[in-house]
């Protein structure tokens, strides 16, 4: 058989509306592809490491967003933290950060906003608190998201923002603003949440590509 | 196998999404869009209207866009639907903004106490005093956290820009939680005083949150 090197061959839209897959074009229509979503159950740490249990990680995204949804911690007034790998097996990456919160009492006796020096980090290899006193209350939980920016990168720092909300261990509304950046040019291939003290009891975090 | 080359033209002529794209539309998936024609509120109710807020999803994502009031010096706000018919769960919440005179006065970053809840069933105000000049209006997002749990309460964090009444832009950060463990199954959007003149609102649902 001879095949046409020229000239146009028309199908109709029903033939390739029928078609089951795409070759290497991505089915995915959207912005945000979802990664990996790991589940608490008094655990330790909540690890996700490229090329891992369907983790990806790398440079196939040069944004990845993080959610986290009703995490509850075993220990009352454990702070939410993350830490960055950047080589070997720690999640150690030296890291300088800005923190900040909102915050408000149930009984509405106070109400403020606040620059807070106990959880920001200055060329620390320390986990990073993306919001602090959680309660462990039946009922109470943080919730929010993290951007990381470029984890790939083996020539710019790494950087990160969170938001996170929590019904805070003295029965009040806060919310973490959390900015800062891994200070290295080595990649960041894994990421790990923990709470400060004590096991995270329960709540799903949630890894998405950013297309 | 006879072989049929594709051209370009072949594929950009498509009028029906192939069944391999529309089944694995992306994360953020489309759930609603309201939008608003005189309206006194917009509500997204589970299971009417298409309308999907359960366990489907535990990341709910509302947009907001060129939301413009009726009435001049409004505030754009939200309600939650812990049960029966009214958006009133309870609630504790924390509010503060930034704001900048288009005449380049008084910048500042500002706690908004007028604006916080402190176990409270009345709507949360997402902007304040949005101005209904023609040009004028409200928009941002707010995601809503796990709003199916009868465990945990319900957090939800905004982010949002307006043109105030006055002439200035206002950033406002509104977040907090409904203290309540029943499940919140609708969401109310509307100004404090007359109707939604225009705007949408998109409510998405994040896959596998």
């Amino acid at each position: 058989m001879t095949l046409p090197t020229s000239g146009l061959i028309t199908i109709n839209d029903r033939g390739a509306r029928a078609a089951t897959t795409f070759g290497s074009v991505s089915a995915d229509g959207g912005n945000m592809v979802f990664i990996k979503k790991l589940t608490a159950s008094s655990s330790g740490t909540l690890d996700f490491v490229n090329g891992t249990s369907d983790v990806v990680l790398d440079s196939t995204y040069k944004e990845y967003m993080f959610t986290f949804s009703s995490m509850h911690p075993a220990t009352d007034g454990a702070h939410f933290q993350v830490g960055f790998r950047d080589g070997s097996t720690d999640y150690d990456a030296t890291k300088t950060s800005s923190f900040w919160r909102g915050q408000h009492e149930e009984s509405g006796s106070t109400s403020k906003i606040g620059y807070d020096t106990d959880f920001h980090l200055t060329q620390s290899t320390s986990f990073q608190t993306i919001i602090g006193s959680e309660s462990a209350d039946n009922d109470q939980a943080s919730s929010g998201y993290l951007h990381l920016f470029d984890p790939a990168s083996t020539t710019f720092v790494k950087h990160y923002i969170a938001v996170v909300s929590n019904s805070n261990l003295n029965d009040y509304a806060r919310v973490g603003y959390t900015a800062g950046y891994c200070n290295v040019t080595a990649a960041i291939d894994a990421v790990q949440f923990k709470m400060s003290s004590g096991d995270i009891d329960a709540g799903t975090i949630s890894l998405y590509g950013i297309l | 196998m006879s072989l049929v080359k594709y051209n370009d033209r072949s594929i950009r002529n498509l009028t029906t999404a192939p069944a391999a794209a529309a089944s694995s539309p992306g994360a953020l998936v489309h759930i609603k869009t309201l939008t608003a024609s005189s309206d006194g509120t917009l509500s997204f109710v589970n299971g009417s209207d298409s309308v999907v807020l359960d366990n489907t999803y535990s990341v709910y994502k509302f947009q907001f866009i060129n939301m413009h009031p009726a009435s001049n010096g409004v505030d754009f706000s939200v309600g939650f639907r812990d049960g029966g018919s009214a958006y009133d769960a309870t609630k504790t919440t924390v509010s503060f903004y930034a704001h900048h005179r288009e005449n380049d006065e008084t910048p500042a970053l500002t706690y908004s106490a007028g604006t916080d809840l402190a176990q409270s069933t009345a709507f949360e105000q997402l902007g304040a005093d949005t101005g209904n000049d023609n040009d004028q209006c409200h928009n941002g997002e707010m995601y809503l956290f796990n709003p199916s749990s009868t465990t945990f309460v319900k957090h939800f964090l905004s982010v949002g820009n307006s043109n105030h009444a006055d002439d200035y832009m206002q950033n406002h950060y509104h977040s907090g939680y409904c203290n309540v463990t029943a499940a919140i199954d609708a969401v109310q959007f509307k100004f404090s005083s007359g109707d939604i003149d225009a705007g949408t609102i998109k409510m998405y649902g994040i896959k596998e949150s």
